[in-house]
């Protein structure tokens, strides 16, 4: 029951990031062991400062 | 039984809907409650997404979950990955939301609430919601492709590049106009500018605890940035009532036009993590929930509208802005109705989320709709303040003068009551010196959201609190907007810069990256500036600018979109995307032709520059302009404003004419059609393609 509820608040908590826009490191690290076995992810440090600088570099990503 | 029930259903919402709009526009005299306007947006959003969007889905892009979408097929975890679509939902609808649909329905209603309602609600529904949803589309069967890739792969070379200076210009115009709607908010405010100036910290603050103490935990910080808002929210009245220090936070205008700057420079050339980011997490947090709360607040209120459904301005003579109510109330409400910029959005991060083809009907129709409802909500907003405190707030200094005594005169001879006591009262309630000539929308829009929050909870103790907390609310978003498209801007001058000279456009290169934002900060801020000298307020000026800028990237998105579905062999619904576009075509290039050539000087640049230059020929001053200096920069600005009106007219024709050369050549025969989409290959099939690759390189 309790497991239940914090799994379900973790997704939530997850799902609002990712509404924000924030990166997504459990997301990115999942992808690249099941499909890419044999590549080295980077790390979380490495992979948030190149969603952000990626995020804030392109129009697309807002509106006025 | 269900293929009965929904027919009748809709049905009911269709008379209910004509019912509503029926009120709204038969109302003459008696207020009518804000009830009918919020009914009659909502039947007409049902029934324009069950029936109008379908057309789209189902006979134009046959959405199709069989086939992958470019989140399926190129996963990589970062840009491409395939989300739920409620979580897409929230994600697009927190990009495209800005203070866009908040300040354009504000500003429009000085014709009265009528034109702006039918255009926020009729517009969305066969324009910006259409727009949206077929950009999507378009870009989700290309591999997720930009705008501006798009116009050059359907349509040409020259669209292309057109669209993308276009695009630059458009964010110079952007940036200034929300910026000089900050200025405005916050001249002579210490209470604003102590709580907004804190959010700043607050932001730098977030970024090192998610750098050091707690690396990454976006939720925790945003809670506690929420909290410390709140802080500089008490702090900001804090300084308001002390004496001592209020007045050292009384800043001019042009004071906060230069620290604005100073921020936007800062804000492109520093780290994202330390500033951008988080302030942008906040940003979205307190967007979301202002958002909610208009809506309980006016669901639980259910305010009369004050304004009348149609002013006398609706000829033209309107002290908010200038012009007729065609075509300029299309010009003004932009983002709420239709919104070019959410074509970069839809073009953008959103179509490399969509797990599912299907999705793309509620993420591209359905999110607009409830954008269009937030513009029909800021309208109402604005419309239960009376006319008379409305236009004190609005109008700009030339036309009220500078004491309650001049405001409350000049607004009886517009025909509207307001006493100056009842205007020194409603400043002292919301705890300001003065509400006179805050134009561009957010102080109203303040007024009147603290005014029905107040309703609710606190009563008019608590109005001066809730004013700041939704001045706090619109500067920080628009502040976000600022930052991270002085950022963006600065890259895509970069790009274009690089043509010229290479090394420019070297993204890490420390000196390339103070020059070009420098450079971008300066065009922005020129026109802040003169915005801010301006004695007509610049509002009056810029927004016109804004909103022909935004519906030109609309009419680009839109030629896009005829092109895409004429090339898939659909023209015989193409009717869908040129109906809109025809439509905008007609409002911006009328509304761009007035504003550079009318012979009022009121309305027109040139002739506004003439009448200046008339005086100073006689050795006279014009009312209002201190100096023949003055006089002189007002008439460069002026050539300026009619360059800039001038340059996006003729981009619009430009595209104009280059997409109906390639639509004739496809109706003709002359062109192959031949789609740009990525190759139909079915989900099974692709399965079975991906496995046997992968088997082939292990």
């Amino acid at each position: 029951m309790i497991k239940q509820l914090v799994a379900g608040l973790t997704g939530v908590a997850r799902a609002i990031r990712v509404m924000l826009g924030a990166p997504d490191y459990e997301r990115y690290l999942a992808h690249v062991t099941s499909a890419h076995g044999g590549c080295v992810a980077m790390s979380r440090d490495e992979f948030v400062k190149e969603r952000l600088e990626s995020r804030y570099s392109k129009p697309g990503t807002r509106c006025c | 039984m269900r293929r009965i029930i929904q027919p009748v259903v809709l049905i009911l919402l269709a008379l209910l809907g004509a019912a509503s709009f029926a009120r709204l526009a038969l109302s003459r005299g008696e207020p009518v409650n804000a009830a009918w306007m919020l009914t009659a947006a909502i039947c007409t959003y049902v029934i324009a997404y069950r029936l109008y969007s379908k057309i789209i889905a189902t006979r134009i892009f046959e959405l199709d979950d069989v086939r992958p979408t470019p989140a399926v097929r190129l996963n990589d975890g970062r840009d491409y990955t395939p989300t739920n679509k409620w979580i897409v939902f929230g994600h697009h609808f927190a990009a495209i939301a800005g203070p866009g649909p908040l300040v354009g329905p504000t500003l429009a209603a000085q014709f009265g609430f009528l034109p702006g309602a039918l255009w926020i609600i009729v517009g969305v529904a066969v324009g910006g919601a259409v727009q949206d949803f077929v950009i999507l589309c378009s870009s989700l069967r290309r591999d997720g492709k930009t705008l501006g890739q798009m116009a050059k792969d359907e349509i040409g070379a020259v669209a292309g590049y057109t669209a993308l200076v276009a695009v630059l210009g458009i964010m110079i115009v952007l940036i200034a106009v929300l910026a000089l709607v900050i200025v405005n908010a916050l001249k002579s405010s210490p209470w604003g500018i102590v709580t907004i100036g804190l959010t700043i910290p607050i932001a730098l603050f977030m970024g090192g605890y998610m750098r050091w103490i707690r690396p990454h935990r976006v939720l925790e910080v945003s809670a506690i940035g929420i909290l410390l808002l709140v802080g500089a929210l008490y702090a900001g009245r804090w300084v308001a009532e002390n004496p001592a220090i209020a007045p050292m936070f009384a800043l001019s205008g042009r004071s906060i036009a230069i620290l604005i700057m100073v921020y936007g420079f800062f804000a492109s050339v520093l780290p994202v993590w330390l500033l951008l980011a988080p302030r942008d997490y906040l940003s979205a947090f307190v967007k979301i929930g202002v958002v909610i709360a208009l809506a309980l607040g006016i669901l639980i209120v259910l305010p009369p509208l004050q304004m009348p459904a149609l002013t006398q301005f609706t000829d033209g003579t309107g002290p908010v802005f200038a012009g007729k109510v065609f075509p300029f109330v299309f010009i003004t409400i932009a983002c709420g109705s239709i919104s070019g910029f959410h074509a970069l959005v839809a073009s953008g991060t959103t179509p490399k989320l969509l797990s599912r083809e299907t999705d793309a009907r509620m993420i591209g129709y359905g999110a607009m709709l409830i954008e269009s409802l937030v513009a029909v909500m800021a309208l109402i907003a604005a419309c239960v303040l009376t006319p008379g405190i409305y236009f004190a707030i609005n109008a700009p200094v030339g036309a009220l003068g500078t004491t309650v005594q001049t405001a409350a005169e000049a607004i009886r001879g517009w025909g509207f009551t307001v006493s100056p006591a009842e205007l020194q009262l409603l400043a002292h309630q919301v705890g300001e010196s003065s509400l006179l000539s805050r134009t561009g929308g957010a102080p109203s829009l303040a007024v009147g959201m603290a005014h029905l929050f107040s309703g609710v909870l606190g009563g008019s103790t608590a109005m001066a609190l809730w004013y700041h907390f939704a001045i706090m609310f619109e500067a920080l978003f628009i502040l976000t907007t600022l930052d991270a498209g002085t950022r963006v801007g600065r890259f895509m001058l970069q790009d274009l810069l690089s043509h010229v000279w290479a090394p420019i456009g070297r993204v890490s290169w420390y000196p390339a990256v103070v020059m070009s934002s420098g450079i971008f900060v300066a065009m922005w801020g020129w026109f802040l500036y003169q915005g801010v000298l301006d004695p007509l307020g610049g509002i009056n000026s810029l927004w016109p600018l804004f909103g022909i800028s935004n519906q030109l990237l609309a009419a680009v998105a839109l030629c896009v979109g005829t092109t895409v579905i004429m090339r898939m062999g659909k023209a015989r619904y193409a009717w869908m995307t040129l109906l809109p576009l025809a439509w905008l075509s007609i409002v911006t290039l009328t509304a761009g032709w007035l504003k550079i050539f009318s012979d009022s000087p009121k309305l027109g640049f040139l002739s506004h520059a003439r009448m200046l230059g008339d005086f100073v020929a006689k050795g006279a001053l014009p009312p209002g302009v201190a100096s023949v200096e003055a006089a002189r920069r007002m008439m460069f600005n002026d050539r300026v404003d009619a360059a800039v009106a001038a340059f996006f007219l003729v981009s619009v024709i430009v595209i104009l004419v280059d997409s109906i050369r390639v639509w004739m050549g496809i109706i003709s025969g002359r062109v192959s059609p031949g789609s740009t989409e990525v190759p139909y290959i079915p989900t099974a099939a692709y399965q079975v393609e991906t496995l046997v690759t992968h088997s082939a390189t292990t």
